[in-house]
């Protein structure tokens, strides 16, 4: 892989994941978490983050058209990779625990974790229903 | 000014978080995926590390902008329904059980770290 056929993957990365966290910091701004409240607006942005992933997956693997090869990094590994993060979801668990109420840290711990998962599944399925009845009207 | 402190910090996150993936998933021949592991607990060690910094521009920038890009969710659920759907559960489970008690393992070990420097 050289330089060259690298570098526009990694310029639309930054550009896409720079967008991402700026959506998810204007969030954090519209709806600001007080200090040890429950982290509502980053398991949304978290959740919402995994719905689009699942449904731009499917678009872009199970299609027969070839899309673009920079919609995968720009969309996926930048926008929504930006857009969602560990890190924070890691920090405040570890402030919700550490709070003297570990029932509230182990609810976002697992709560964010399933719905996650239910998004990704729900994006995946909802992007495969689209996918299968244009196939079928073709 | 804030925004642009997020925005310069997730441009170096986010290509940090694609070539570290590129360069973990060449070395294994595994299906598990240890690129994303390992951003997201690096990313989590970092970001406890943050919680002994004060200024809140550096916050922005290293916190909400390299670390929130560096670290992704969205990839480690795609990832584990990916290993579910293929019949792999077991892995699908261990991506589960392992970024999580790494990642607040190593936010953990990030938080007092920065309160024993401090």
């Amino acid at each position: 892989m050289g330089l060259r056929k690298e570098l526009p993957v990694v310029a639309v990365v930054a550009a896409g994941g720079a967008l991402g966290a700026a959506a998810r910091y204007g969030a954090g701004l519209a709806r600001p978490t007080p200090s040890g409240a429950f982290p509502w607006t980053i398991l949304t942005v978290n959740v919402t983050g995994c719905l689009l992933l699942g449904v731009l997956m499917v678009l872009l693997t199970e299609t027969t058209s070839a899309p673009h090869p920079l919609i995968r990094p720009f969309l996926g590994t930048g926008f929504c990779g930006g857009f969602t993060t560990f890190s924070t979801y890691g920090l405040d668990t570890q402030r919700l625990l550490s709070a003297g109420d570990p029932a509230r840290g182990l609810l976002y711990l697992g709560g964010t974790l399933l719905a996650a998962l239910a998004a990704v599944g729900a994006g995946v399925a909802l992007a495969r229903a689209v996918v299968r009845g244009r196939g079928r009207r073709a | 000014m804030n925004w642009l402190l997020v925005v310069v910090g997730a441009a170096v996150g986010a290509p940090l978080r694609h070539l570290t993936d590129r360069a973990v998933q060449a070395r294994h021949d595994s299906v598990f995926p240890w690129g994303t592991f390992t951003v997201n607990v690096v990313g989590s060690f970092v970001l406890g590390l943050l919680t002994g910094v004060a200024s809140a521009q550096a916050q922005l920038l290293l916190g909400t902008g390299l670390c929130g890009a560096l670290t992704t969710y969205s990839t480690f659920s795609y990832e584990t329904f990916r290993l579910y759907e293929n019949g792999a559960k077991g892995y699908a489970a261990l991506n589960v059980t392992g970024s999580l008690a790494a990642g607040l393992g190593a936010v953990w070990l990030g938080v007092e770290t920065a309160a024993g420097l401090g």
